[in-house]
């Protein structure tokens, strides 16, 4: 994901403080992964140095200055193009699970146990997604939606690998 | 030998059909209150272990076990009683009676055990709501959508307070997100009453709804968390 632009998404709605950027960030995007405050102001100086965004004001209470950020109309170009860019479709041709199965097949292990062992371990993944959607808001279910379709993916990719072993092995060990 | 605490139990069942093997050895258990995923490829087996669970089926070689009594021990009237009382069903296609409202549907196991229509359909349409179908309670199934369909063939299930549900590929013909809901209201439903389902499916997310799963492959059957 690009920080640097969800960031300047979110000033889209008006200036904001960086512990607010970060909060907000967190509360839609970073359920598992919270942004830490480093980040927050490491992204705020770069976007501030390309134009993107300038300072709105300062704050000096007791602490440190507090900057609140705005976007500029170069930032506001920079979403718009961000946002029509299609994202390139992950090919996923250098897989780990493909090369742990012909290595399995190889050097004479079962590639049927470790194809078995990760199905157990993707849907046991995808148990906890659905509870977690169960009990979730909208926004976390089309976030674990996204994940468990993903691992669905995997899923039958793992049962049509192991209905054709035999054919793999008989090629790969040729 | 039935694992200890389980409600309903299998154990080496072999069934074929013609020369065509259809269980090898397969065995099962479930408790009560637990939803287990039956998965598997076509043409596994899981459809055939499930029929001989739920005594619709009789396997050649092999115990079946429900609540301690075993399922070949019994007569037929017996097994009959034993799946209008003690199981309910839901198969991919609701399977509705298509002259019957949906209340009426819902009522039917509990009529056909001998309660009265008053009582019988106050009980279909609690559950008709609890399934979030209420209104289409005086609909025909050929007047009401695949989900809403679908939804009432689970309250069918539910309505006779069954100890097991065998669900055989239950969202197989709906949508993404009819589907979704059919399976948070049937194992919501299943687990708030301590009802134990046997779900057959071949989608992993249908299956992600279970508390774990067992696999058929050629007849055989593999549950992968306990085996390792």
């Amino acid at each position: 994901m690009s920080i640097g632009h969800t960031l300047l998404g979110l000033l889209e709605s008006g200036p904001r403080h960086g512990y607010d950027l970060k909060r907000t960030f967190d509360e839609k995007f970073g359920h598992d992964r919270p942004l830490h405050y480093g980040q927050v102001y490491s992204t705020m100086s770069r976007l501030l140095k390309n134009g993107l965004v300038e300072v709105d004001g300062i704050e000096s209470g007791g602490g440190p200055e507090r900057k609140r950020y705005a976007i500029t109309e170069a930032g506001i170009t920079d979403v718009g193009t961000w946002l029509a860019q299609p994202e390139k479709p992950e090919p996923y041709l250098q897989s780990t699970l493909y090369t742990k199965v012909v290595l399995a097949l190889l050097t004479g292990r079962s590639a049927e146990a470790l194809l078995d062992a990760q199905r157990a371990e993707h849907l046991r993944l995808m148990r906890i997604l659905t509870d977690r959607k169960r009990k979730g808001d909208l926004a976390d279910q089309l976030i674990c939606d996204h994940a468990l379709f993903h691992l669905e993916a995997d899923l039958r990719w793992l049962e049509l690998t192991a209905a054709r072993l035999d054919r793999l092995a008989a090629e790969v060990c040729a | 030998m039935t694992p200890a605490g389980s409600l309903l139990s299998a154990d080496s069942l072999y069934k074929s059909y013609g020369s065509t093997p259809a269980l090898d050895g397969a065995s099962f258990s479930i408790h009560p209150g637990e939803v287990v995923a039956v998965m598997g490829p076509s043409g596994s087996g899981k459809s055939t272990l499930l029929h001989c669970l739920a005594g619709i089926v009789t396997p050649d070689k092999g115990t079946i076990t429900y609540a301690g009594r075993e399922l070949s021990a019994m007569s037929d009237a017996e097994r009959s009683a034993l799946r209008r009382t003690e199981f309910g069903f839901v198969f991919q296609f609701g399977q509705l009676v298509p002259e019957l409202t949906c209340v009426e549907n819902v009522a039917l196991p509990l009529r056909l055990g001998g309660a009265r229509r008053k009582d019988a359909e106050r009980t279909a349409r609690h559950w008709l709501e609890r399934l979030e179908v209420d209104t289409v309670g005086a609909k025909r199934p050929g007047e009401v959508s695949g989900g809403q369909g679908q939804r009432v063939a689970v309250a069918r299930a539910l309505a006779a307070s069954p100890k097991v549900i065998f669900a055989d590929e239950p969202t197989g013909a709906l949508d993404s997100l009819n589907g979704e809901r059919v399976m948070e209201l049937l194992t919501e439903a299943a687990r708030s009453t301590n009802v134990a389902v046997v779900l057959v499916t071949h989608e992993a997310r249908v299956a992600a709804y279970s508390d774990r799963d067992v696999t058929v492959r050629d007849g055989r059957t593999r549950d992968l968390e306990h085996a390792v």
